[in-house]
């Protein structure tokens, strides 16, 4: 599994194989396979409701696979104890699809958690931890303010200050720009590659943002029919002759969309 | 016929489902009580919310308790030419057993509803899963400290609602119908012993306990609930479950304690 370990081959920090899951009669996942390596970006795309969020959460250990395995640096997450995925979690960064903020805990509690809950500063050094990062992320002025007094943008970016807290070596983000505008996206973005410069953290990102997402990925994966369709860079991906890639990337990438307004036949073949 | 046994298996599942849960739940939460190290603040907060804020409602339910059971004892006890036993009469009803159930059915309606609802939200919003992933324990961070509040909390009230309701009985005995205050307090000296005053604490430790281990649990586990606990609605309904199967239940180990203590 780890075999080569030069630069264009690093480490496997996280396996999936033949991952099956269902809720109640629903088949989500019928064999997931996926590595993801270490210091690389990951983009997972797909149509909604396929089970991109899923995989996150199997990688997180909060949803068991009904079959299959789960490796996070070797260990599969379906065997550790509670203390032990506490051990492995401790490594995790996660930015949830809607930031998942403590909503009764102003943004400078919230981002001082993680340090207050799981290392022994005192209160100063938390200070000094919180501000650097809440600097970092432009959010020096809303410390004071609650989740539901900040816009979505701001709430992503104090929810990345807080994933960001105690240098984790693989960060999670779940749709991290939906319901953002192009603007702030953007924004989201240059802070992602900033800090991931910076910190050098494994990222998994599931997202809509076809073909934006791109300039950020290492390599891209297509979940579509409960199977990865493939998992290739960027490049090779929107040049894909897979069926199942092409006609993905034609439907994102392609045309706006067709409505019966257009002349006729224009869009008759999608 | 069929689905009838069906029906019967899948709600005897269910029900056996619930139960382990809840067996769970409480054992994972009362042993991160004990993890060290322990922190103050979080339960200093929960008492106030839980206590403090619930003080006002128990001194307002005691009084008018105290002052209901004067004017009913009263009535009574005149019958049979004992009036002089009023104070015996309402110490001992408000110390084994008004006492502590009305106040755990108060805080109940105060506390246990808003621990369901604050829970199941944070289960919702994906707040829950968030600290998971952030390996801070959820019990340890969340739930251990309102139930240390809840065995704390539970049995000051309960003292403040004997004492506030002896009062109120007092005020009905002497202010309306005369009687001797010195005999009023004369009767409770000698008919109220310890056993009567253990039985009331026994009561309302065990009641706290129970208010908040019901309300936290539902809330926890909202989104296994087989009516399905998703959206505002599923908070409502969760939290009115909740609700409802702590009263009965403080009831029901109402009877089962009283029986084992007598």
């Amino acid at each position: 599994m780890i075999s080569n370990q030069d630069d264009h081959n690093p480490p496997v920090v996280i396996e999936l194989a033949g991952v099956e899951k269902s809720f109640g009669r629903q088949k989500v996942l019928r064999g997931v396979n996926l590595q993801v390596r270490e210091g690389r970006t990951l983009v997972i795309v797909g149509a909604s409701g396929q089970g991109k969020s899923v995989i996150i959460k199997h990688m997180l250990g909060l949803v068991r696979p009904d079959r299959g395995e789960v490796k996070v640096f070797g260990r599969d997450m379906n065997r550790l104890n509670r203390k032990q995925k506490d051990e492995v979690r401790e490594n995790f960064g996660v930015l949830f699809q809607n930031a998942a903020l403590f909503d009764s805990l102003n943004v400078y509690d919230n981002v001082a958690l993680p340090l207050r809950e799981r290392t022994r500063l005192n209160e100063d050094e938390v200070r000094e931890g919180v501000m650097a990062k809440l600097g970092l992320m432009g959010l020096q002025e809303a410390i004071d303010k609650f989740p539901a007094q900040l816009s979505g943008g701001m709430r992503k970016r104090v929810g990345l200050a807080r994933a960001l807290m105690l240098q984790p070596k693989i960060v999670f983000f779940d749709e991290p720009t939906t319901g953002l505008d192009a603007h702030k996206s953007n924004e989201l973005y240059r802070l992602f590659y900033r800090t991931q410069q910076q910190l050098g953290y494994t990222a998994v990102i599931v997202s809509h943002d076809v073909p934006k997402i791109f300039k950020l990925a290492d390599e891209v994966a297509l979940l579509a029919e409960g199977q990865i369709q493939g998992c290739m860079s960027p490049e090779d991906f929107q040049l894909s002759e897979q069926p199942t890639i092409r006609a993905f990337v034609e439907e994102t990438m392609g045309h706006l969309y067709s409505s019966d307004r257009e002349e006729n036949g224009l869009y008759a073949q999608v | 016929m069929f689905l009838l046994l069906e029906k019967i298996g899948s709600g005897t599942l269910d029900f056996l489902e619930t139960s382990g849960r809840m067996g769970m739940f409480l054992m994972r939460a009362l042993t991160s009580m004990f993890q060290m190290p322990f922190k103050v603040n979080p339960v200093v907060r929960q008492v106030h919310f839980i206590g403090a804020r619930s003080a006002f409602v128990i001194l307002f339910t005691g009084l008018f308790t105290g002052m209901v059971l004067g004017l009913q004892g009263y009535y009574t006890l005149r019958k049979f030419g004992s009036e002089g036993f009023l104070g015996s009469a309402v110490a001992l009803s408000l110390i084994r057993e008004l006492g502590p159930v009305l106040t755990a059915l108060m805080v109940i309606g105060r506390a246990g509803s808003a621990i369901c609802a604050e829970v199941g939200i944070m289960r919702n919003s994906e707040q829950i899963d968030a600290l998971e992933c952030m390996a801070v324990d959820p019990f340890r961070y969340l739930i251990a400290p309102k139930l240390l509040a809840g065995i704390i909390a539970m049995p000051l009230l309960t003292a403040i609602f004997d004492v506030i309701g002896i009062l109120g009985g007092y005020l009905v005995g002497t202010g309306l119908f005369g009687i001797n205050p010195g005999a009023y307090f004369q009767g409770m000296y000698t008919s109220v012993v310890w056993a009567d005053v253990e039985m009331g604490l026994v009561k309302s430790l065990v009641f706290g306990l129970l208010m908040v281990w019901i309300a936290a649990c539902k809330g926890f586990y909202l989104h296994m609930e087989r009516s399905g606990g998703f959206g505002a609605e599923g908070v409502s309904r969760t939290t009115t479950d909740a609700v409802v199967l702590s009263s009965v239940s403080v009831l029901v180990w109402d009877y089962l304690i009283s029986a084992l203590l007598l």
